[in-house]
Formats: structure tokens, C-alpha cells, sequence
């Protein structure tokens, strides 16, 4: 059984999943049914300042989208931060983090945007012997149009100038949370870096409305018959998250700044791709939310088959496939591939050729007893028959090796060159 | 003291009212709405899908599945009963188990298909519900089509003349429309008197006049019909029942199973039912695998199937094979009647092993006696009264592709005509085509 044991910025665990901040760590009664199931740290739901408490709606504060037998796929929500007390939530974190010394304990914090805000906050949270605090520049509904959240994190001088703040009147750990609601993640990331931070932790939910009541005309989640957009999480916005968690990774001003990857993990295997593409650790919600907190049993089983397996440590796998994150214009123009249907494996359902034929080459054939078969002359090895096939593994893309005729091209395979020697590209670099 | 299923001879109320309620309920529970969407996901909407292929009305059941899927399964029936007017009946009685079903890619994958069976009866189930009918007639034509039998090819073929806007009288020989859905489905397969909802769902369309009682050739005539008609569709059925040709046949109990399944259908109370302790059914076909399954069901101690040629050629599937055997029925092949014994009444029957050989069937010297108190012979129906003047081909009608026969203005289909395999759906076909190349006719002359 591989060491799962992690140390993110200094910040000790058993193992790298943490529960992100949100209603899975509103509360201690939550928190502690989660380090009981073994996750290996929480960040708490975050906390804003003395004061009222913050007012949630009361009808739905979730809207989804499913697959197959209500597989839940994507989730939104419009819940604001806790909207219990502060002192309550700062004896809980006490009594909880006492109790489990071993596990991480980050506070998640959001406070009007200015010095004394932040003073005061950091003041108020220094004796709770929480292992660090994480700056809530993401939720990007309800406290942003009160200028917190992401009206912060999308204006990379405030994430600067607050995460400076909050290493000047602190001495723990700073994650930076950031917003996708941007064009590009690297000025936030950069900012944040700028500032102080020591790690940054993405994505949080993406401004979305997951769906419209046909019947009476509003978005979903439904308030009243009115709706506002919400944040979205789960499964379906895990290619937006890797795509950012990589992006900073290999960034020449952002790379090696520790992060913390979030968005859509749901098994051992989403969170390995995230520490593969640069993640020091990951942290969960939706997955939780919809499971329970007993999933983390599979995502440790499993973390730790695969290491066994490669035979590799925990800390070697971040950032695993960072130096193959490249941009379009490195791919190799020469590299050619040809479509493979595994006849002993097709079950003839002709999606393949469905897909072919009328949205991609027309480089499949279909004969009278419904045998397909890939036409390498038309075949430009796009791999949509790949993905459209129900059966894993029959159809594979076959590399033809280097000398070998491409019948589409009529070319035999060349040696790797680029976009940028290339001699359609009036830009190009190529040696006259 | 009441019956048990060891109570010596024919008689009644061998199992508890309740044990018979619920041996003669729905065999396979009706979908709800998630069930229905599950089993509709997993069909893969496969190009020129082999299930449609497969189907003999070639329903789009890749389009009605999806249909389902996103929450319209009334659309979803439409898509159905477009194809297969009688899609309700069929959802419950086909053998999707040789057709859409084995064609399934997913059955190829996993041998598991689509249920694409218990999906059509949703989707028809949900819209008969609401008591919608979804189809108009077209502008009237003042053409007049006589159709005889109201099986499922005179109401297919009926219904669709309708929808062209002709006027369609059904003369129909049974005190109730639906043919063999109302006599000769096994009870459990159409319960709550599904047969003659349909009918009265399916005349809802208007233009159907509908005749009980009048056989062809006793009450109505074929010439008649064709001087007051401007066309004639046949779909009577197969109203003969094959003969043992075994000596001691016509000892009492010794009945025919297509009998025995139309009473079954036609009473509400089946502890009122007598049947035997030891039951014998002689055939290899849907009507034998129904008739012995019921007599179980009744509470017969044993049943025994016996069958002249080899398991492989039973035209039973073997789903059915299968379902009878689970429900603890004994299936002998190879093996033919030779000869009734009893006292007035059967009390054995004497079976002789068989030979399939290149000559035909041939008996051999090895024989053996089951004990028996009820024999139900379930060897075929055969074409009885055909009127004069029709080519008779392989003891049935004779028609090309399209259902003409060899008499001008005269189509057939279903059971009395050939080209069928004697099912629901392709009577349902048959009858619906007939109608399709009346109406070119009729149009062709107006």
C-alpha cells in the first residue's frame, strides 16, 4: 500500500483529499463525520466578518444535470457563505482540530475588501490552531455583487493587494482560490503569486444555469418563479479545471507554485490526472454531496493501487505530465495515426460509421452485413468513431511508424516537425 | 375438503384463489416512468438498426426508444402505431426474444438487450391511458372495403383503410372482435381484458363498422362481398385443428388446446376451471408451450410436453421453451402419439420415439406410455372453408408481396394466408400492406 501521507506547503495530511469549502464543512457535526470516513483534510465553509449573518434563500439552492439513470453529472448552487455566526464556527474549528491533530484544517475566508476587514479576520481566526486559511476570490454569485468572491478574483490587482494583507497580518499558509470566470487563470495566478501566496487552489464553480423550467419560464434553481445563475461544479467541469491547474503549472512565471486542484474529482483516477497535471493535493465537494463521505475509501484504495503499481511515490506523480502540456503549434504535424475497428470486438451497432459519414470524412465503410471497416485513405484519424463507440477498446488509433505510407496523403511519415517549420505557415522558421 | 394439485382426475380450484390471482397476473410488471427511462438509455441509437430490421412492422425503435428518453413517450407510441397499430398487443406477446430483441447490438455485446418489448408497452400503455387516439381519416372517399375476421390483420388492415378515408365493415365470426388476442393469447401475457381495450381504442378512428357473429361462408359469401364491395380483404384466421392421427383419439378429455386457451381467456374466475392432475400436451409450438403453462398455473401436478422432432425445431422460442421448463413442465422430444388408452376416458397415451430422416419422420419400435387424465393436442390449426375460386398454396391462401390473391379485388393476411409465421405482428403487417395496395388501387381508378 503506497504512502499517501502529504505535505502541501507545510501543511501535513494522510492522505491528499480534502473536502473543498462548502456545505460539507459548513458545521462540526459534518467535519467530523468526514475525518471519521478518512478524508485527510477540510477546508471550512468560509467565513465572513462579524456581524448579521449572512441570508440564504429558502427555496431550492441546487439545480443539476444528470446522465444515465440520474447519474449526477453537473451541480449548481446558489447557496451563499455560512450563515451561521462566526464565534460558533471559530469554537467548532477549535474543538474539531483538537481532536483531529493529524488532519488539515484550512479556513476559508471572505471579507469586504478592505485592510481592516482582513486585519480583523485574521485576528479573530489566529487561536483556533487551524493549519492555514484559503482566500475566497471564487464564488462568483450572491457576495460578488457585494463586491467579495469573484468581483475580487477577476481583478488580479485586488487579488494582490489582499493577498499581501493577509501575509502581512498573518504568519499561516495562504491558498489563493481562484476564480474560471476569467479569460485566462494566469494573470489571477500571477497576481496571486505577486502578493505572497503560497499555493493557489482552483477552479471554483462556473457562473451556469443549468437548466429553464419549460412550464413556467424561469431558470433553475427556481426561486419564486424567478432565477439567478448559480456557481457549477461536479463532473462535467473537470476538463475546464485540469486545462487551468495546467495552464499555471507550466507557465514559466507561475510554474512551481504549489496547487491545489479542485473541480468535478470524483474518483482515484481524476484526482491522479489532477496531481499528474500539477496539483499538489485535490480537493472535493460534489462528489461528496452526492455519495457521502464514504467515497473517500475508493479514491484512497485506489491512489494508492495505481502508485503500487507504477511503482512510484506520491510527490514524484505532481506534475507528471507537465512538460507534455504543450501548446497546438509544438504537436507533431507529422505523426499520423489510422482508425482500427476490432472486428471480434464490434457488436455492429454502426455508431461509427453514423458519426463518419455524416459529421466527420466519410473514411468508414459499412458492406451488406453491416461489417465497417475504416478506409485509411480517408481516414484523417480524428478518433471520433473512438469516442462514439459504446465498446471500450475496439476501435483504436494504429501509429504508422516512421517511412510508412499515408494513403490519405499519399507522403510517407516524416520525422516530427511542427507548426512553426511548417511551409503553409507564412510565420514560419524554417531554414531557407 | 378443498383440491390440491394431487386430487385424482379433472377438477377445479387446485390451488388457493389467491395462488391462481397471482398465477395469472401480468407475468412481467408494466415499467414505471425511471424504469422506462433506464431501459430506454441504454439503447444506442444505432444506424440502420438491426432491431428495426428485425421487426416485421419495422417500427423506428431506435426514434421511439429516444423518444422515450427525453420524456415523450407519447410521441414515442405514435412513432409505434404508425408502423404497428396494434404495438400495444404486440409489446406484450411478441417474441422479441427471435426478433427486435436477438437483432439488439446489446445483445451481441452482453446478452442483454434493450428491453425494446416492455419499452413499446409503456409508451403504448402511457397514451392508451389518457384514451387518445392519435390518428384522423382523411377526407372521405365513398369507397366501401369489407374485411372479414377482426384478428389483428382485419383490424391492421381496417384501420389503415380507414385513416385513407374509406368506409370499412368487419364481419367477424366470434362473439367478440381481436381474434386470436382475445381467444388464443396464454391469460397472463393480456391481462385486464387488454384484447378488447384495444379494439375499442383502435375503432375510435371512425369509418369501422363492426359485424360479430357472421362467418364467412355460412353468414356472409365471398361473391356477395365482392358484388357490394369495392374491395375485399380476408383475414379469418385458421379456424381447423390438426388431427393425432393416434387411434383412441376421440376418448372423452382428450381436447384441443386452442379450446382450452379460449376459455381460459373468456373466464374471469379461474378457480372455476377444472383441470387434471396429470396433463399431457402434445406439439411443439406457442400453443402448446401456453396451454401447459397454464395448466400448471391451474394447479396440474404434471405437465409434459411432447414433441414429434428435435428441441431445435420447435417453433416455440426458447424463452418460451425455457419458461416452461422453469415453471416445472417436462419437455419430451422425439416423440409422437401412437395411440389413446383408456376406459371412455384417457387415462395414457402411448408415445413412440422418432426418427428425423431424410425420408421424413419415422417412428420406431421403442415406445412409452405417459399417464395422462387431460390431453391437449396443440399440433397446428389448419385453413378450413376457403371460399371457391382462391388458389390454395401449402393449405393456405396463396397472395404476392403486396396480399392480392388469385381473385381480382379480393386481398388476405395473417394465419389464412401465406407468407406469415403465424404471428401477431406479421398478421399486423400483412394487413396493413393489404390496405396500402387497396388504397393504390382504389385511388388508381378513381
Amino acid at each position: 500500500m503506497a504512502d499517501l501521507s502529504s505535505n502541501f506547503i507545510g501543511i501535513k495530511s494522510p492522505n491528499p483529499f480534502w473536502l473543498a469549502s462548502a456545505p460539507p464543512t459548513d458545521k462540526e457535526y459534518n467535519v467530523r463525520r468526514a475525518f471519521d470516513a478518512g478524508w485527510g483534510g477540510v477546508v471550512w465553509k468560509t467565513l465572513g466578518s462579524e456581524g448579521p449573518p449572512i441570508v440564504n434563500v429558502s427555496g431550492p439552492r441546487y439545480g443539476a444535470i444528470w446522465g444515465a439513470d440520474r447519474r449526477l453529472l453537473g451541480l449548481n448552487n446558489i447557496e451563499l457563505i455560512t450563515d451561521r455566526p462566526l464565534q460558533v464556527n471559530l469554537d467548532e474549528i477549535r474543538r474539531v482540530k483538537k481532536d483531529y491533530p493529524d488532519r488539515a484544517m484550512i479556513i476559508s475566508l471572505m471579507v469586504p475588501c478592505d485592510e481592516e476587514s482582513w486585519k480583523d479576520i485574521l485576528h479573530r481566526i489566529e487561536d483556533t490552531g487551524a493549519d492555514g486559511v484559503e482566500l475566497n476570490f471564487g464564488c462568483p454569485h450572491g457576495m460578488a455583487e457585494r463586491g467579495m468572491g469573484s468581483a475580487v478574483g477577476q481583478v488580479p490587482e485586488y487579488i494582490e493587494m489582499v493577498t499581501a494583507w493577509v501575509k502581512h497580518y498573518s504568519k499561516m499558509p495562504c491558498i489563493v482560490k481562484l476564480t474560471p470566470n476569467v479569460t485566462s487563470i494566469l494573470p489571477p495566478a500571477m497576481a496571486a503569486k505577486r502578493g505572497g501566496a503560497d499555493a493557489v487552489s482552483l477552479i471554483n464553480t462556473i457562473k451556469s444555469v443549468t437548466n429553464v423550467d419549460l412550464d413556467h419560464f424561469s431558470p433553475f434553481p427556481m426561486i419564486d418563479g424567478q432565477g439567478s445563475h448559480g456557481g457549477y461544479c461536479g463532473p462535467a467541469v473537470k476538463p475546464i479545471a485540469l486545462n487551468m491547474v495546467g495552464e499555471i503549472a507550466r507557465h514559466a512565471e507561475t510554474r512551481g507554485l504549489p496547487i491545489s486542484g479542485i473541480g468535478g474529482v470524483t474518483t482515484w483516477r481524476d484526482a491522479a490526472e489532477f496531481l499528474a497535471m500539477g496539483a499538489g493535493n485535490v480537493q472535493v465537494c460534489t462528489a461528496a454531496m452526492t455519495y457521502g463521505f464514504k467515497i473517500v475509501q475508493e479514491m484512497i484504495s485506489g491512489l494508492s493501487q495505481y502508485l503500487d503499481e507504477k511503482n512510484m511515490a506520491l510527490k514524484d506523480l505532481t506534475g507528471r505530465a507537465v512538460p507534455n502540456f504543450v501548446e497546438w503549434q509544438d504537436l507533431n504535424l507529422n505523426y499520423v495515426t489510422k482508425a482500427v475497428i476490432n472486428q471480434d470486438d464490434c457488436i455492429k451497432c454502426g455508431r461509427c460509421y453514423a458519426a463518419c459519414e455524416d459529421t466527420s470524412h466519410q473514411a468508414i465503410a459499412m458492406s451488406e452485413d453491416r461489417t465497417f471497416t475504416v478506409k485509411d485513405d480517408e481516414c484523417v484519424a480524428c478518433n471520433l468513431c473512438v469516442n462514439v463507440c459504446p465498446v471500450d477498446n475496439c476501435i483504436t488509433m494504429k501509429t504508422l511508424p516512421l517511412g510508412a505510407m499515408d494513403e490519405r496523403t499519399g507522403r510517407p511519415v516524416a520525422p516530427y516537425a511542427n507548426w512553426q517549420t511548417h511551409p503553409n505557415n507564412p510565420m514560419s522558421q524554417a531554414a531557407e | 375438503m378443498s383440491n390440491s394439485p394431487l386430487t385424482p382426475g379433472i377438477v377445479a380450484g387446485r390451488l388457493a384463489p389467491a395462488a391462481i390471482a397471482e398465477n395469472f397476473a401480468d407475468h412481467e410488471a408494466p415499467f414505471d416512468r425511471h424504469e422506462a427511462r433506464v431501459a430506454a438509455d441504454r439503447c444506442y441509437f444505432c444506424h440502420d438498426a438491426p432491431c428495426m430490421t428485425a421487426c416485421p412492422t419495422s417500427i423506428d425503435i431506435p426514434l421511439f426508444i429516444r423518444q422515450i428518453a427525453t420524456g415523450t413517450p407519447d410521441a414515442a407510441a405514435k412513432t409505434i402505431l404508425s408502423q404497428n397499430i396494434l404495438g400495444g398487443m404486440c409489446a406484450r406477446v411478441c417474441p422479441t426474444e427471435t426478433l427486435c430483441e436477438e437483432a439488439c447490438v446489446r445483445e451481441t455485446a452482453e446478452g442483454k438487450p434493450v428491453e425494446i418489448g416492455r419499452l413499446q408497452r409503456f409508451a403504448t400503455d402511457t397514451l392508451m391511458a389518457k384514451g387518445v387516439h392519435p390518428f384522423t381519416r382523411a377526407a372521405a372517399t365513398g369507397r366501401k372495403v369489407a374485411v372479414v375476421g377482426a384478428g389483428p390483420a382485419g383490424l391492421a388492415c381496417a384501420h389503415r383503410l380507414a385513416m385513407k378515408g374509406h368506409d370499412v365493415v368487419i364481419f367477424d365470426a366470434r362473439p367478440k372482435a381481436g381474434g386470436l388476442n382475445e381467444y388464443g393469447i396464454a391469460s397472463y401475457k393480456s391481462t385486464n381484458d387488454f384484447a378488447q381495450a384495444e379494439v375499442a381504442w383502435l375503432m375510435q378512428i371512425g369509418g369501422i363498422t363492426l359485424h360479430h357473429g357472421k362467418a364467412l361462408g355460412r353468414d356472409v359469401h365471398l361473391a356477395d362481398l365482392q358484388k357490394d364491395y369495392d374491395a375485399v380483404f380476408l383475414g379469418m384466421g385458421l379456424a381447423g385443428v390438426n388431427a393425432l392421427r393416434a387411434g383412441g383419439e376421440d376418448k372423452a378429455n382428450v381436447q384441443d388446446a386452442v379450446d382450452f386457451i379460449a376459455t381460459l381467456r373468456q373466464t374471469a374466475d379461474k378457480t372455476t376451471l377444472p383441470i387434471g392432475r396429470d396433463v399431457v400436451v402434445i406439439g411443439g409450438g406457442m400453443t402448446a408451450v401456453d396451454a401447459a403453462v397454464q395448466s400448471k398455473l391451474l394447479g396440474a401436478e404434471n405437465v409434459t410436453i411432447v414433441y414429434r422432432r428435435g428441441q431445435e425445431k420447435m417453433s416455440a422460442s426458447g424463452y418460451e421453451q425455457e419458461h416452461a421448463t422453469s415453471a416445472g413442465m417436462r419437455i419430451i422430444c422425439n416423440a409422437a402419439p401412437v395411440a389413446v388408452h383408456g376406459d371412455g376416458a384417457v387415462s395414457e397415451v402411448e408415445f413412440a420415439y422418432t426418427e428425423d430422416t431424410a425420408e421424413g419422420l419415422k417412428l420406431t419400435a421403442q415406445t412409452f406410455r405417459l399417464k395422462a387424465d387431460q390431453v391437449f393436442k396443440a399440433i397446428g390449426q389448419s385453413l378450413t372453408g376457403a371460399p371457391e375460386g382462391l388458389r390454395i398454396d401449402g393449405g393456405k391462401i396463396a397472395t404476392d408481396a403486396a396480399g392480392r390473391t388469385t381473385l381480382a379485388g379480393v386481398w388476405a393476411g395473417g394465419d389464412c394466408a401465406m407468407g406469415g409465421d403465424d404471428l401477431t405482428v406479421t398478421a399486423v403487417a400483412q394487413g396493413r400492406d393489404a390496405a396500402e395496395d387497396i388504397h393504390a388501387q382504389l385511388s388508381a381508378r378513381a
